[in-house]
Protein backbone atom coordinates (compact mmCIF):
# COMPACT_ATOMS: atom_id res chain seq x y z
CA UNK A 1 0.00 0.00 0.00
CA UNK A 2 2.81 2.55 1.15
CA UNK A 3 4.21 1.92 -2.43
CA UNK A 4 1.36 2.28 -4.48
CA UNK A 5 0.84 5.55 -2.96
CA UNK A 6 4.47 6.44 -2.95
CA UNK A 7 4.14 5.81 -6.93
CA UNK A 8 1.47 8.11 -7.27
CA UNK A 9 3.33 10.76 -4.93
CA UNK A 10 6.09 10.75 -6.63
CA UNK A 11 4.19 10.75 -10.44
CA UNK A 12 1.89 13.51 -9.29
CA UNK A 13 4.85 15.84 -8.02
CA UNK A 14 6.53 16.05 -11.08
CA UNK A 15 3.81 16.55 -12.92
CA UNK A 16 1.82 20.91 -13.14
CA UNK A 17 -1.12 18.70 -13.01
CA UNK A 18 -1.31 18.54 -8.64
CA UNK A 19 -0.24 21.94 -7.98
CA UNK A 20 -2.23 23.94 -10.34
CA UNK A 21 -5.75 21.71 -8.75
CA UNK A 22 -4.44 22.06 -5.51
CA UNK A 23 -3.94 25.92 -6.11
CA UNK A 24 -7.54 26.23 -7.68
CA UNK A 25 -9.13 23.95 -4.79
CA UNK A 26 -7.28 26.32 -2.06
CA UNK A 27 -8.54 29.63 -3.62
CA UNK A 28 -12.15 28.47 -3.59
CA UNK A 29 -11.76 27.16 -0.05
CA UNK A 30 -10.75 30.71 0.53
CA UNK A 31 -13.87 32.53 -0.76
CA UNK A 32 -15.79 29.64 1.00
CA UNK A 33 -14.21 30.78 4.19
CA UNK A 34 -14.75 34.64 3.47
CA UNK A 35 -18.14 34.39 2.42
CA UNK A 36 -18.71 31.95 5.54
CA UNK A 37 -17.30 34.63 7.98
CA UNK A 38 -19.86 37.05 6.68
CA UNK A 39 -16.95 38.96 3.93
CA UNK A 40 -14.88 39.81 6.95
CA UNK A 41 -12.14 41.85 6.04
CA UNK A 42 -9.44 39.72 7.91
CA UNK A 43 -10.61 36.48 5.98
CA UNK A 44 -8.71 37.77 2.90
CA UNK A 45 -9.35 35.19 0.62
CA UNK A 46 -5.39 35.74 -1.25
CA UNK A 47 -3.91 35.57 2.41
CA UNK A 48 -6.05 32.48 3.60
CA UNK A 49 -4.90 30.96 -0.08
CA UNK A 50 -1.19 31.67 0.35
CA UNK A 51 -1.10 30.59 4.11
CA UNK A 52 -2.02 27.69 3.17
CA UNK A 53 -0.71 26.67 0.25
CA UNK A 54 2.77 27.74 1.73
CA UNK A 55 2.25 25.39 4.68
CA UNK A 56 0.95 22.41 2.47
CA UNK A 57 4.08 23.10 0.38
CA UNK A 58 6.51 23.03 3.70
CA UNK A 59 4.52 20.13 4.77
CA UNK A 60 5.35 18.25 1.45
CA UNK A 61 8.69 19.32 1.17
CA UNK A 62 8.01 20.65 -1.99
CA UNK A 63 10.05 23.51 -3.70
CA UNK A 64 8.88 26.51 -4.40
CA UNK A 65 10.22 26.05 -8.72
CA UNK A 66 8.42 22.79 -8.53
CA UNK A 67 4.68 24.13 -7.07
CA UNK A 68 5.31 27.14 -9.66
CA UNK A 69 5.62 24.73 -12.52
CA UNK A 70 1.83 23.71 -12.12
CA UNK A 71 0.65 27.18 -10.90
CA UNK A 72 2.32 29.15 -13.43
CA UNK A 73 -0.95 28.93 -15.76
CA UNK A 74 -2.69 30.46 -13.26
CA UNK A 75 0.14 33.30 -12.96
CA UNK A 76 -0.28 33.65 -17.27
CA UNK A 77 -3.67 35.14 -16.92
CA UNK A 78 -2.42 38.10 -15.25
CA UNK A 79 -1.58 39.57 -18.78
CA UNK A 80 -4.89 38.90 -20.58
CA UNK A 81 -6.59 40.23 -17.12
CA UNK A 82 -4.83 43.26 -17.49
CA UNK A 83 -5.70 43.85 -20.99
CA UNK A 84 -9.00 42.71 -19.71
CA UNK A 85 -9.34 46.14 -17.54
CA UNK A 86 -10.26 48.24 -21.09
CA UNK A 87 -13.76 46.59 -20.86
CA UNK A 88 -14.78 47.80 -17.23
CA UNK A 89 -12.83 51.70 -18.32
CA UNK A 90 -15.07 51.62 -22.03
CA UNK A 91 -18.14 50.71 -19.98
CA UNK A 92 -17.74 54.34 -17.50
CA UNK A 93 -15.76 55.99 -19.89
CA UNK A 94 -18.09 59.19 -19.37
CA UNK A 95 -17.96 58.72 -15.71
CA UNK A 96 -14.06 58.78 -15.85
CA UNK A 97 -13.99 61.79 -18.63
CA UNK A 98 -16.01 64.05 -16.43
CA UNK A 99 -12.90 63.51 -13.34
CA UNK A 100 -9.87 63.81 -15.91
CA UNK A 101 -8.21 66.33 -13.75
CA UNK A 102 -9.08 65.02 -10.27
CA UNK A 103 -8.04 61.54 -11.50
CA UNK A 104 -4.43 63.09 -12.87
CA UNK A 105 -3.45 64.84 -9.66
CA UNK A 106 -5.32 61.94 -7.25
CA UNK A 107 -2.80 59.67 -9.70
CA UNK A 108 0.70 61.79 -9.26
CA UNK A 109 0.37 62.32 -5.40
CA UNK A 110 -0.64 58.83 -4.99
CA UNK A 111 1.97 57.60 -6.71
CA UNK A 112 4.96 59.68 -5.51
CA UNK A 113 3.33 59.09 -2.00
CA UNK A 114 3.52 54.89 -2.22
CA UNK A 115 7.26 54.79 -3.58
CA UNK A 116 8.86 57.27 -1.40
CA UNK A 117 7.02 56.69 2.06
CA UNK A 118 7.61 53.04 1.20
CA UNK A 119 11.25 53.39 0.62
CA UNK A 120 11.25 56.33 3.42
CA UNK A 121 10.01 54.18 6.29
CA UNK A 122 12.01 51.01 5.27
CA UNK A 123 15.32 53.05 5.37
CA UNK A 124 14.74 54.53 8.85
CA UNK A 125 14.01 50.99 10.36
CA UNK A 126 16.99 49.64 8.78
CA UNK A 127 16.32 47.96 6.01
CA UNK A 128 18.67 46.69 3.51
CA UNK A 129 18.86 47.93 0.29
CA UNK A 130 17.79 44.86 -1.05
CA UNK A 131 14.51 45.48 0.63
CA UNK A 132 14.38 49.27 -0.28
CA UNK A 133 14.54 48.11 -3.90
CA UNK A 134 12.16 45.61 -3.82
CA UNK A 135 9.53 47.80 -1.85
CA UNK A 136 9.36 50.72 -4.35
CA UNK A 137 7.69 49.37 -6.95
CA UNK A 138 5.31 47.61 -4.04
CA UNK A 139 1.81 49.28 -5.76
CA UNK A 140 1.99 48.68 -9.04
CA UNK A 141 0.24 45.15 -10.17
CA UNK A 142 2.87 42.25 -10.02
CA UNK A 143 4.13 41.99 -13.87
CA UNK A 144 4.69 45.61 -13.94
CA UNK A 145 6.23 45.61 -10.34
CA UNK A 146 8.59 42.72 -11.29
CA UNK A 147 9.62 44.34 -14.40
CA UNK A 148 10.78 47.81 -12.32
CA UNK A 149 12.64 45.84 -9.72
CA UNK A 150 14.61 43.85 -12.27
CA UNK A 151 15.74 47.09 -14.00
CA UNK A 152 16.56 48.78 -10.92
CA UNK A 153 18.57 46.11 -9.45
CA UNK A 154 16.01 44.76 -7.14
CA UNK A 155 15.56 41.47 -6.39
CA UNK A 156 11.79 40.69 -8.93
CA UNK A 157 10.49 37.96 -6.69
CA UNK A 158 10.82 39.42 -3.63
CA UNK A 159 9.13 42.37 -4.94
CA UNK A 160 6.19 40.24 -6.49
CA UNK A 161 5.57 38.94 -2.70
CA UNK A 162 5.57 42.46 -1.03
CA UNK A 163 3.26 43.52 -4.44
CA UNK A 164 0.70 40.86 -2.80
CA UNK A 165 1.00 41.69 0.96
CA UNK A 166 0.84 45.44 -0.46
CA UNK A 167 -2.54 43.94 -2.34
CA UNK A 168 -3.60 42.27 1.07
CA UNK A 169 -3.44 45.10 3.16
CA UNK A 170 -4.87 47.40 0.74
CA UNK A 171 -7.70 44.88 0.20
CA UNK A 172 -8.12 44.28 4.18
CA UNK A 173 -8.21 47.76 5.77
CA UNK A 174 -8.75 50.27 2.64
CA UNK A 175 -12.83 50.15 2.57
CA UNK A 176 -12.70 51.10 6.45
CA UNK A 177 -10.02 54.09 6.60
CA UNK A 178 -12.47 55.17 3.55
CA UNK A 179 -15.43 55.32 5.21
CA UNK A 180 -13.32 56.84 8.73
CA UNK A 181 -11.96 59.58 5.96
CA UNK A 182 -15.94 60.13 5.29
CA UNK A 183 -15.08 59.25 1.29
CA UNK A 184 -18.69 58.70 -0.02
CA UNK A 185 -17.98 58.55 -3.96
CA UNK A 186 -17.25 55.17 -5.05
CA UNK A 187 -15.50 56.53 -7.92
CA UNK A 188 -13.16 58.11 -5.36
CA UNK A 189 -13.25 55.31 -3.60
CA UNK A 190 -11.75 52.91 -6.06
CA UNK A 191 -9.34 55.23 -7.57
CA UNK A 192 -7.73 55.35 -4.00
CA UNK A 193 -7.64 52.09 -3.64
CA UNK A 194 -6.40 50.26 -7.41
CA UNK A 195 -3.58 52.97 -6.81
CA UNK A 196 -2.15 51.88 -3.69
CA UNK A 197 -3.18 48.13 -3.63
CA UNK A 198 -3.23 47.32 -7.64
CA UNK A 199 -5.22 44.11 -8.46
CA UNK A 200 -5.84 42.74 -5.31
CA UNK A 201 -7.47 46.02 -4.07
CA UNK A 202 -9.52 45.69 -7.22
CA UNK A 203 -10.93 42.72 -6.34
CA UNK A 204 -11.83 44.20 -3.39
CA UNK A 205 -13.28 47.58 -5.12
CA UNK A 206 -15.57 45.40 -7.04
CA UNK A 207 -17.19 44.31 -4.01
CA UNK A 208 -18.13 48.17 -3.34
CA UNK A 209 -19.34 48.69 -6.96
CA UNK A 210 -18.49 48.08 -10.20
CA UNK A 211 -17.91 52.12 -10.60
CA UNK A 212 -15.56 51.48 -7.88
CA UNK A 213 -13.66 48.38 -9.75
CA UNK A 214 -13.96 50.08 -12.85
CA UNK A 215 -11.73 53.07 -11.17
CA UNK A 216 -9.81 50.37 -9.30
CA UNK A 217 -8.46 49.24 -12.94
CA UNK A 218 -8.12 52.61 -14.24
CA UNK A 219 -5.81 53.37 -11.36
CA UNK A 220 -3.87 49.92 -11.78
CA UNK A 221 -2.97 50.93 -15.50
CA UNK A 222 -2.57 54.55 -15.05
CA UNK A 223 -0.57 53.98 -11.71
CA UNK A 224 1.34 51.18 -13.88
CA UNK A 225 3.07 53.52 -16.38
CA UNK A 226 3.35 56.54 -13.87
CA UNK A 227 5.35 54.51 -11.64
CA UNK A 228 7.44 53.01 -14.72
CA UNK A 229 8.59 56.18 -15.49
CA UNK A 230 9.10 57.48 -11.68
CA UNK A 231 11.10 54.72 -9.48
CA UNK A 232 14.21 54.51 -11.54
CA UNK A 233 14.30 58.22 -11.77
CA UNK A 234 13.77 58.73 -7.48
CA UNK A 235 16.30 55.45 -7.02
CA UNK A 236 18.61 57.56 -9.09
CA UNK A 237 17.82 61.14 -7.47
CA UNK A 238 18.31 58.87 -3.78
CA UNK A 239 21.55 57.66 -4.89
CA UNK A 240 20.20 53.65 -4.03
CA UNK A 241 22.14 50.93 -5.27
CA UNK A 242 22.43 46.85 -3.95
CA UNK B 1 -15.34 32.88 -24.76
CA UNK B 2 -12.68 31.86 -27.22
CA UNK B 3 -13.30 34.22 -29.16
CA UNK B 4 -13.16 36.67 -26.14
CA UNK B 5 -9.62 34.98 -24.71
CA UNK B 6 -8.39 35.01 -28.77
CA UNK B 7 -8.90 39.42 -28.82
CA UNK B 8 -7.54 39.45 -25.14
CA UNK B 9 -4.20 37.31 -26.07
CA UNK B 10 -4.14 39.05 -29.20
CA UNK B 11 -4.32 42.82 -27.80
CA UNK B 12 -1.33 41.23 -25.07
CA UNK B 13 0.30 40.05 -27.84
CA UNK B 14 0.38 43.20 -29.86
CA UNK B 15 1.42 45.32 -26.68
CA UNK B 16 4.56 43.21 -26.13
CA UNK B 17 5.58 43.56 -29.61
CA UNK B 18 5.48 47.44 -29.64
CA UNK B 19 7.09 47.77 -26.38
CA UNK B 20 9.70 45.45 -27.77
CA UNK B 21 9.96 47.70 -31.05
CA UNK B 22 10.19 50.94 -29.37
CA UNK B 23 11.51 50.27 -26.08
CA UNK B 24 7.97 52.34 -24.48
CA UNK B 25 9.22 52.21 -20.60
CA UNK B 26 5.63 50.38 -20.04
CA UNK B 27 4.52 47.10 -19.99
CA UNK B 28 3.17 44.62 -22.50
CA UNK B 29 -0.10 43.91 -21.08
CA UNK B 30 -1.12 47.47 -20.02
CA UNK B 31 -0.24 48.88 -23.35
CA UNK B 32 -2.33 46.33 -24.68
CA UNK B 33 -5.34 47.31 -22.01
CA UNK B 34 -5.02 51.20 -23.69
CA UNK B 35 -5.41 49.68 -27.44
CA UNK B 36 -8.41 47.51 -26.51
CA UNK B 37 -9.87 50.49 -24.86
CA UNK B 38 -8.77 52.94 -28.29
CA UNK B 39 -10.68 50.03 -30.48
CA UNK B 40 -13.38 50.12 -28.01
CA UNK B 41 -13.82 53.36 -28.51
CA UNK B 42 -13.17 53.74 -32.34
CA UNK B 43 -15.81 50.75 -32.72
CA UNK B 44 -18.44 52.00 -29.93
CA UNK B 45 -19.75 49.00 -29.25
CA UNK B 46 -19.07 46.22 -26.68
CA UNK B 47 -19.60 42.54 -28.00
CA UNK B 48 -21.45 40.26 -25.39
CA UNK B 49 -18.81 38.00 -25.73
CA UNK B 50 -16.00 40.42 -24.52
CA UNK B 51 -17.67 41.56 -21.51
CA UNK B 52 -19.05 38.04 -20.15
CA UNK B 53 -14.89 36.83 -20.63
CA UNK B 54 -13.90 40.04 -19.14
CA UNK B 55 -15.90 39.95 -16.23
CA UNK B 56 -15.59 36.16 -15.74
CA UNK B 57 -11.45 36.93 -15.90
CA UNK B 58 -11.54 40.54 -13.75
CA UNK B 59 -14.16 38.67 -10.82
CA UNK B 60 -11.51 35.79 -9.83
CA UNK B 61 -8.38 38.71 -10.69
CA UNK B 62 -7.56 37.78 -7.09
CA UNK B 63 -6.94 34.03 -7.95
CA UNK B 64 -4.09 34.97 -10.32
CA UNK B 65 -1.55 36.77 -7.87
CA UNK B 66 -1.63 33.63 -5.40
CA UNK B 67 0.95 31.88 -7.36
CA UNK B 68 3.55 35.14 -6.72
CA UNK B 69 2.53 35.30 -3.61
CA UNK B 70 3.61 32.20 -2.36
CA UNK B 71 6.82 33.07 -3.19
CA UNK B 72 6.90 34.23 0.06
CA UNK B 73 8.46 30.81 1.28
CA UNK B 74 11.75 31.65 -0.41
CA UNK B 75 12.34 34.16 1.78
CA UNK B 76 12.16 33.41 5.17
CA UNK B 77 15.72 34.53 6.20
CA UNK B 78 15.31 37.93 4.89
CA UNK B 79 11.46 38.45 6.63
CA UNK B 80 12.98 37.02 10.08
CA UNK B 81 15.52 39.48 9.68
CA UNK B 82 13.82 42.42 8.73
CA UNK B 83 10.04 41.95 9.30
CA UNK B 84 9.78 44.99 11.29
CA UNK B 85 11.09 47.24 8.24
CA UNK B 86 8.97 45.34 5.84
CA UNK B 87 5.76 45.06 7.65
CA UNK B 88 5.69 48.69 8.93
CA UNK B 89 6.66 49.96 5.53
CA UNK B 90 3.74 47.83 3.59
CA UNK B 91 1.23 48.60 6.01
CA UNK B 92 1.94 52.36 7.07
CA UNK B 93 2.57 53.38 3.35
CA UNK B 94 -0.38 51.63 1.77
CA UNK B 95 -3.06 53.31 4.30
CA UNK B 96 -0.74 56.58 3.65
CA UNK B 97 -1.09 56.03 0.10
CA UNK B 98 -5.13 55.40 -0.23
CA UNK B 99 -5.79 58.06 2.24
CA UNK B 100 -3.46 60.98 0.00
CA UNK B 101 -4.98 59.42 -3.30
CA UNK B 102 -8.96 60.04 -1.59
CA UNK B 103 -8.40 63.19 0.15
CA UNK B 104 -6.19 65.19 -2.87
CA UNK B 105 -8.80 63.29 -5.75
CA UNK B 106 -11.66 64.34 -3.68
CA UNK B 107 -10.66 67.84 -2.58
CA UNK B 108 -10.25 68.26 -6.45
CA UNK B 109 -14.17 66.80 -7.32
CA UNK B 110 -15.42 69.46 -4.81
CA UNK B 111 -13.55 72.64 -6.33
CA UNK B 112 -14.47 71.77 -9.91
CA UNK B 113 -18.59 70.78 -8.17
CA UNK B 114 -18.47 74.26 -6.69
CA UNK B 115 -16.72 76.17 -10.29
CA UNK B 116 -19.71 74.36 -12.01
CA UNK B 117 -22.37 75.93 -9.47
CA UNK B 118 -20.33 79.38 -9.28
CA UNK B 119 -20.42 79.76 -13.04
Amino acid sequence: MDRILGGIWVYLASSPLLWLTVTLGVYLAGQWLFQRSGGRALFNPVALAITLLVLLLLLTGTSYSTYFSGAQFIHFLLGPATVALAIPLYIHWERVRRLLLPIVVGLVSGSLTAILSAIGIAWLLGGSPHTLLSLAPKSVTTPVAMGIAEKIGGLPSLTAVMVILTGVVGAVAAPALLEWLRIRDDAVKGFAIGVAAHGIGTARAFQISTLAGAFSGLAIGLNALLTTLLVPLIVRLLHLTT
Amino acid sequence: MIGALAVLLAFQLIGEVLVQLTGIPAPGPVIGMVLLFLGLLWREELPDALRTTAQTLLSHLSLLFIPAGVGVIQYGELLREEWLALAVALVVSTLITVAVTALVMRAFVRHRDGNRQDG
